[in-house]
């Protein structure tokens, strides 16, 4: 096996066309698992960790682009003011030992559907770059870039730069049902944020379909029926309606972790609070 | 390949690493150092927690190879170059009762050294927190949360 370390972003994306036959590793919190249980053997390691420019975030306009190397650890200490969301999802990822290493770029390269970052990136509005030596960058929403269970919109010769998630304009949530309180893969999860500006609602499901999705049917929903202008409390039929609209949404299988009808009923009842809580804050900081 | 890294302030050098191989595998097996614990390799159980670049780490998810020119603390070096004797912190382990087989001690050790060292008094909350990926199989954690409570009190001199 060889060990390929660029130093830098151009030597990366070169060594990725070149070796096809490499696996890209960043924290290494799902790669190493899978090297040590045989389940893995790549010709080559391509490390991305001395790669600075992944390792970097800054304001692009409204939008954080978050290098896809950013470790959880680092979203909760420097951004969850811009990405409250994203934040919240952070600390509920593994342990502090998995948050120092584990980055939002591995969860996207990993693809699973179970992927905390998941849910408010999608809620967010987020898009995903990508770019490889050959084609230059493109851009895409990260509904997009979910393909099906573990698979994703990424080619063969392309890296994931970064991902591009709008400064939250209002409140965000996200809810996780898992056994404990630590080292937890999501049950279910899902994601809300609320958009004041555009008077529009984002959602994310996680854990509960082949891939990461939204519920636009809710979204819809209560983004035509909330009181933007006068900010009265959330009726108690709308959040309710909200909740089945998301779990509705969502096409959830029965597996160890939990049952499909548990999943369908815990997503309801998290999109229910998860709105509550959200708009809640709206009101108090109106 | 060839690997040379700073371990407890010393720098080391190891050949013939298998780039796939983990620093955890890389500490014990070929640098002599078994204090970080080998039980789960997949990040569950903290038994393998080390300081990377003064950060802690599952070392058993961190490839050997990742580490070159960096540096590494593991439990061994906590009293620093040449230090003899226990660290306060391990010192506190012994006098509070929290080491029964011992196998996740070094881990919990760390974190915890790491946690008194980032907040000097924690709430208990905030040390369930810093603990939470790390598992003691003899389930003592009654007396590990002692320990860090009586190393924080030692800590601040009370
Ligand atoms: C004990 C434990 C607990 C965990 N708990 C959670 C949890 O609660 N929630 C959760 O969502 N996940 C959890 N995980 C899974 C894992 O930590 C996350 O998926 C994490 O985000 C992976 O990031 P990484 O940097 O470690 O990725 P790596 O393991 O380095 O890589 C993951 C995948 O992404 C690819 N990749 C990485 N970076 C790039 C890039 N820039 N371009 C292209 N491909 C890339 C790799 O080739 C690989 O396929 C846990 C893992 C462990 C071991
Ligand atoms: S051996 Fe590394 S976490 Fe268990
Ligand atoms: S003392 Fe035995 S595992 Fe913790």
């Amino acid at each position: 096996m060889d060990f390929l370390q660029p130093a830098t972003w151009s030597e990366a994306l070169a060594l990725r066309a070149e070796r096809p036959d490499a696996l890209p590793l960043a924290g290494g919190t799902d790669v190493m698992v899978d090297l040590t249980f045989d389940r893995r053997r790549p010709a080559a390691l391509l490390d991305l960790t001395r790669v600075p420019d992944l390792q970097e975030w800054a304001l692009e306009g409204d939008r954080v682009r978050l290098g896809a190397g950013v470790p959880y650890a680092r979203v909760l200490t420097e951004l969850a003011g811009r990405l409250p969301g994203l934040a919240i999802a952070a600390r509920t990822v593994g342990s502090p030992q998995i948050r120092t290493r584990g980055t939002v770029g591995g969860n996207l390269g990993s693809a699973s559907p179970a992927g905390d970052a998941h849910p408010p990136l999608l809620a967010a509005g987020a898009e995903v770059e990508l770019a490889s030596a050959a084609r230059g960058t493109r851009r895409l929403p990260v509904a997009d870039f979910f393909t099906g269970p573990k698979r994703s919109a990424l080619a063969a010769d392309e890296l994931i730069a970064a991902v591009l998630v709008p400064v939250a304009a209002g409140p965000q949530q996200f809810c996780k049902v898992g056994t404990r309180n630590a080292m937890v893969i999501a049950v279910t999860s899902v994601a809300v944020a609320l958009h004041p500006d555009r008077r529009a609602v984002g959602t994310g499901i996680g854990s509960a379909a082949p891939t990461p999705r939204r519920a636009p049917k809710a979204e819809q929903l209560v983004a035509e029926e909330l009181d933007w202008a006068g900010r009265t409390a959330l009726d108690d039929g709308l959040a309710a309606e909200f909740g089945h609209r998301v779990a509705a949404a969502a096409a959830p299988i029965d597996d160890v972790r939990g049952s499909a009808a548990y999943r369908r009923h815990a997503l309801a009842v998290m999109a229910r609070r998860a709105l509550t809580w959200a708009w809640d804050d709206l009101r108090r900081a109106a | 390949m060839r690997v040379t890294v700073t371990v407890n302030g010393t720098e080391r050098t190891a050949d013939d690493v298998w780039p796939g191989e983990s620093l955890l595998y890389l500490l014990r097996e070929r640098l002599g150092l078994p204090g970080a614990k080998n039980a789960c390799e997949q990040g569950e159980c903290g038994s393998c927690t080390v300081y990377l670049d003064g950060e802690v780490v599952c070392s058993c998810l961190v490839a050997a190879g990742q580490v070159a020119g960096r540096e590494v603390t593991t439990v061994e070096g906590l009293t620093g170059a040449g230090g003899a004797g226990l660290h306060p912190v391990q010192q506190a382990f012994v006098d509070a009762g929290a080491v029964q087989c011992g196998f996740c001690t070094p881990g919990l050790v760390v974190a915890a050294h790491d946690l008194l060292a980032r907040v000097p008094e924690p709430a208990d909350p905030e040390i369930r927190e810093a603990l939470a990926g790390n598992l003691c199989r003899c389930t003592g954690y009654e007396k590990i949360l002692d320990a860090v409570r009586l190393a924080a009190r030692r800590q601040a001199g009370r």
